[in-house]
């Protein structure tokens, strides 16, 4: 693999598909499409097993000095690979999802989509500060785009909301990146993850860039965009916004404000428990009762990435790597569920719950699938969400048993509305006829649901395969944070292991050397 | 031989004066069958001024060797670049503007003639280095762009811009040599070197009402809040060809000389003049972004987005370093090719019948009857919004970042978070292009000439631009060393 520029591939690829998409009609630019997006999931894959466990921290890094003010400079550790992966599997599969739904206009909406995947596989990659955020800020035009053109009845208020808040988020961050630059006299960013910035200075820094991903993540108050952009979005926008456009949000904390600002983070770390105690219980409570499938699942998505945050903000290792299990998990579940809403959504053409039911009889295998992501969205062991969950809330114990048990009561919440969602949808019975009438999934929706039920159940039995690229860069992260990580109210001691065991029978030890 | 010298370093404008009252000559006696001849005439004199401009900006031309006629004048990289950049602007507006003069029935040759004069009027406002040569170079360019804004007599609206234009501008130059005055009498002389070296240290009271007086008079030109007033009604009124002329080239000379002075004259008083552009900076930005906002007509969104734009252009002057100066420059280059293409993408909207369309209704859903005009469009629009990665992001960046150097982190901050508001407009554009209901008004027939201007300026814009961006700013940071070291 030596010299090959495989992640410049994987951004030309998608690139030179999108603009070919641009000119191809609807049955050739799905092909292309198809194609691209597979060629880059195969790449992906071939970057996941060269990937070197335990290797240098940067792998396939590329430098190009192209650009004035700011370099070309690509790299990924395990952190990003993980991401970029994500990023990748889900692809094909929004592909799929649209192959149907979308019937105007099918090559810009292809060539929106293709350029949507070089952009967060080039936010994962970017290792120059600047190049992030040219990355990072261009997603608002397709998805402004997908949102726009393709979306619902009311897609226009939600695609000005989604572009002017998350625009209004970054643009701060922009200005801090000046600053750190020219501090610094970088804008290499695994050079910045080293820099010690003045402490006075971080505050400032850690909430320019708070501004921009609290935004993105969706955390409380600022995530009103979400429910209207993911209720308006084409079913695989939506898959996009929260398997991936999400976790550019977590992406950025774990990678900009832990690192770069550890003595700033912990200063802000209530801030970002009681948002997240916030927004695990108002979003739960809000999720219980929504009447649209889509508005439910948002703001599910809301509380997960709240136990995201504060898993982040726990300055340990189980805390960190929680979240970052927590991101990919809730990236495949909760894809997959808005990919489970499309599939009825396209046969009824509503979202609204009470238009369902019984599902179970007429669309038994739908069902399974149906079950399967919500007990994951659960947190059932066995499926990614448990794995998520525990980790994340052992991280965050030792810090605050209170948030904790705030933060947990979430889960049962989680299970109220994802078991009540599930109960009026797929059980009961038959109320409504075309509902009743629907069939069950055929062999694309097998292909677009399969490969997660796989990635959900692999992650959930076996996470190790994908905390083990992770686990070097999280303790290198541990370690940077150390010198600020406040101190827990667990105050786990280690006791002094007892001499025997605890059922030792004193005497029987000597009696049973005289045989 | 000083004469000769001086001579020699005005070629451009030597040749953009001759020509000028030649091709008058030829109009007056050749009536309307020459007109062709001359457009192409006037064109061909710009492009030979360009000629022998290109040189002083790659050549890296400063201090006395480029001053002409005593210091009244300076042929240095800094007034080079900006000359580029008028040329250039003003041969695009050149080739627009038959097609659209021939319906209604005004192409003369005069238009040629008088935007020949505007130029060579602009060249010597950013080469002045002497107040007296500053107001002739202005006074030459406005009295050539008031004809120009009526240029359609017949038409209520053009002879109401112009007359607006004339008023206002008459004030302002008004204003402008009132502040010169004062400044001649407090430091007595008119040469920059010369005021400099008079008002070095403490500046007194009566000198600085009269760095006030002039900041205002020039900010009337380049159109910066609270001068603002005659900008959407001038752009909205006057013949599109003609709006399209006045938000670039004399934009560059109004902002050129405005730095000239700024920093040439009046550098060492940097906090005298420095709150003044700040707040200029900053209305500008929100004030341009608030007031598009209820706009229908596409003309007067894009008069508002210019004064918007020069707010982002202010604050890389309120830095007041060479990197401010260099992103300015940066800034303007950009400000021309996008200002370009969509004032021409205005003009390319007609109906069947030839009619001119300029409000929103008439462009709903043009992304799907007339996709590569929607398309460009929406590149421009995105470009304007500043939105990465299209390259009109790249001159916000180097503007916030010579802010930022400057230590000026709190104007960036409100500078960038009130681009936002603007970017509102910018993408309601691209919305009723996008998302709405087609209506199908607009024929999408137009000039090759138009086209190429569109699509060009929309490629010049695009992501592929960033690899230019380096060498834009090597000639931006030449032009902008000169300006400080001469």
């Amino acid at each position: 693999m030596d010299g090959f520029p495989i992640l410049s591939v994987m951004l030309l690829v998608p690139l030179l598909a999108g603009l070919a998409c641009f000119f191809l009609a609807s049955s050739e630019a799905r092909i292309v499409a198809l194609l691209a997006t597979l060629i880059n999931l195969g790449l992906g894959i071939v970057l996941w097993i060269n990937y070197e466990i335990g290797g240098p921290q940067w792998q396939f890094t590329e430098r190009g000095d192209v650009f004035a003010g700011f370099q070309y400079a690509l790299g990924i550790d395990g952190i990003a690979l993980m991401l970029i992966v994500l990023s990748v599997f889900l692809m094909p599969i929004c592909i799929l999802a649209s192959w149907e739904a979308i019937q105007k206009r099918v090559g810009e909406y292809m060539a929106a989509f293709l350029l949507m995947e070089v952009l967060m596989i080039g936010v994962f990659a970017a290792q120059d500060l600047f190049l992030f955020y040219i990355f990072f800020e261009a997603g608002l035009i397709p998805m402004y785009l997908i949102i726009g053109i393709w979306g619902g009845t009311d897609r226009i208020y939600a695609s000005f909301k989604f572009f002017l808040y998350t625009l209004f988020g970054s643009v701060l961050m922009l200005i801090a990146m000046f600053w750190m630059a020219n501090e610094a006299g970088t804008s290499d960013i695994p050079t910045l993850m080293q820099y010690d910035f003045p402490a006075g200075a971080q505050t400032w820094l850690w909430l320019a860039f708070f501004a921009s991903f609290a935004v993105k993540m969706p955390m409380f108050p600022f995530h009103t965009w979400l429910p209207a952009a993911h209720v308006q979005a084409p079913t695989a926008g939506s898959v996009i916004l929260a398997g991936v456009l999400l976790k550019l949000g977590g992406y950025g904390f774990i990678r900009f404000s832990l690192p770069m600002f550890p003595e700033a983070s912990a200063q802000f770390m209530w801030l970002v428990f009681i948002l997240s105690c916030i927004a695990v219980v108002y979003a739960s409570l809000v999720a219980l009762v929504q009447e649209d499938m889509k508005k439910l699942i948002a703001y599910s998505s809301v509380a997960h990435m709240a136990i995201v945050t504060a898993g982040l903000f726990a300055f340990n290792i189980q805390g960190l790597e929680g979240a970052m299990i927590m991101m990919l998990s809730h990236g495949l579940v909760s894809g997959a569920l808005f990919l489970c809403v499309g599939i009825i959504y396209d046969r009824l053409h509503t979202r609204d719950i009470s238009r369902y039911g019984g599902l179970a009889i007429n669309m038994p295998k739908y069902a399974i699938f149906f079950l399967l992501f919500t007990m994951a969205s659960i947190g059932l062991p066995g499926t990614s969400g448990f794995v998520a969950e525990f980790l994340s809330l052992a991280g965050i114990y030792e810090i605050s048993s209170d948030v904790t048990l705030i933060l947990t009561t979430g889960i049962i919440l989680g299970a109220g509305y994802m078991l009540y969602l599930y109960r009026r949808v797929v059980f009961g019975a038959q109320v409504n006829e075309d509902a009743a009438a629907m069939r069950d999934m055929n062999a694309r929706e097998w292909f677009m649901l399969a490969p997660v039920a796989a990635a959900v159940l692999w992650m959930g039995v076996y996470p190790e395969s994908f905390l083990a690229p992770m686990r070097s860069d999280i303790a290198a992260l541990e370690a940077r944070v150390a010198r600020a990580a406040p101190q827990g109210d667990a105050a786990l001691a280690a006791g002094t292991p007892r001499e025997h065991e605890a059922n030792y029978i004193s005497g029987e030890h000597a009696s049973g050397g005289a045989h | 031989m000083e004469i000769a010298r001086s001579f020699g370093l005005m070629v451009p404008e030597l040749i953009l004066g001759g020509s000028a009252l030649i091709l008058l000559l030829v109009v007056a006696y050749g009536g309307r069958s020459v007109t062709r001849a001359v457009f192409i005439g006037s064109a061909t004199a710009i492009g030979a001024a360009l000629i022998f401009t290109v040189s002083t900006v790659t050549d890296n031309v400063t201090g006395a060797g480029a001053e002409a006629f005593g210091t009244q004048f300076s042929a240095d990289s800094f007034a080079g670049y900006a000359k580029v950049l008028i040329y250039l602007a003003a041969m695009a507006c050149l080739a627009i503007a038959p097609a659209f003069l021939k319906r209604f029935d005004a192409l003369r040759g005069e238009y040629a003639v008088l935007v020949l004069l505007a130029v060579m009027g602009m060249g010597l406002m950013v080469s002045a280095t002497d107040l007296i040569a500053l107001y002739m170079g202005l006074e030459l360019n406005s009295l050539a762009a008031y004809v120009l804004a009526s240029f359609l007599r017949d038409d209520q609206r053009s002879a109401e811009a112009g007359l607006k234009y004339f008023i206002l501008g008459a004030l302002a130059s008004g204003i402008l040599l009132y502040g010169m005055s004062l400044i001649y009498g407090f430091t007595g002389t008119t040469s920059f070197d010369g005021i400099a070296a008079a008002i070095s240290g403490e500046i007194s009271t009566g000198a600085l009402f009269g760095v006030i007086f002039m900041l205002v008079g020039l900010a009337f030109k380049i159109s910066a809040v609270p001068f603002h007033m005659w900008t959407p009604d001038v752009y909205e009124g006057a013949p599109t060809p003609v709006t399209t002329f006045f938000a670039t080239a004399p934009k560059v000379a109004a902002i050129a000389l405005l730095s000239r002075v700024a920093l040439d004259a009046f550098g060492d008083q940097v906090f005298a003049w420095r709150q003044v552009v700040i707040f200029a900076a900053l209305a500008s930005i929100v004030v341009g972004a608030l007031g598009a906002i209820g706009q229908n007509n596409l003309k007067r969104l894009l008069a508002y987005s210019s004064i918007n734009n020069a707010g982002f252009i202010l604050i890389g002057l309120a830095a007041a370093t060479v990197q401010g100066l260099s992103a300015m420059l940066v800034y303007l280059a950009i400000y021309v090719v996008m200002s370009l293409g969509s004032f021409v993408a205005v003009l390319m909207l007609r109906n069947g019948q030839g009619e001119q369309l300029e409000t929103f209704d008439d462009i709903a859903g043009l992304s799907s009857t007339r996709p590569l005009m929607a398309w460009c469009l929406l590149i421009l629009m995105f470009s304007l919004a500043g939105i990465p990665p299209l390259f009109g992001f790249w001159g916000k960046f180097v503007v916030f970042q010579a802010a930022v150097q400057a230590d000026m982190v709190l104007l960036a901050a409100i500078g960038i978070a009130a681009s936002v508001i603007g970017a509102f407009y910018y993408i309601k554009f691209i919305k009723v292009m996008f998302f709405d209901e087609p209506v199908d008004r607009a024929t999408g027939k137009a000039t090759p000439a138009s086209w190429a201007i569109l699509i060009g300026s929309a490629i010049l814009v695009s992501p592929l631009a960033f690899l230019l961006a380096r060498w834009l700013g090597n000639q931006a940071d030449t032009a902008a060393a000169s300006l400080f070291l001469g």
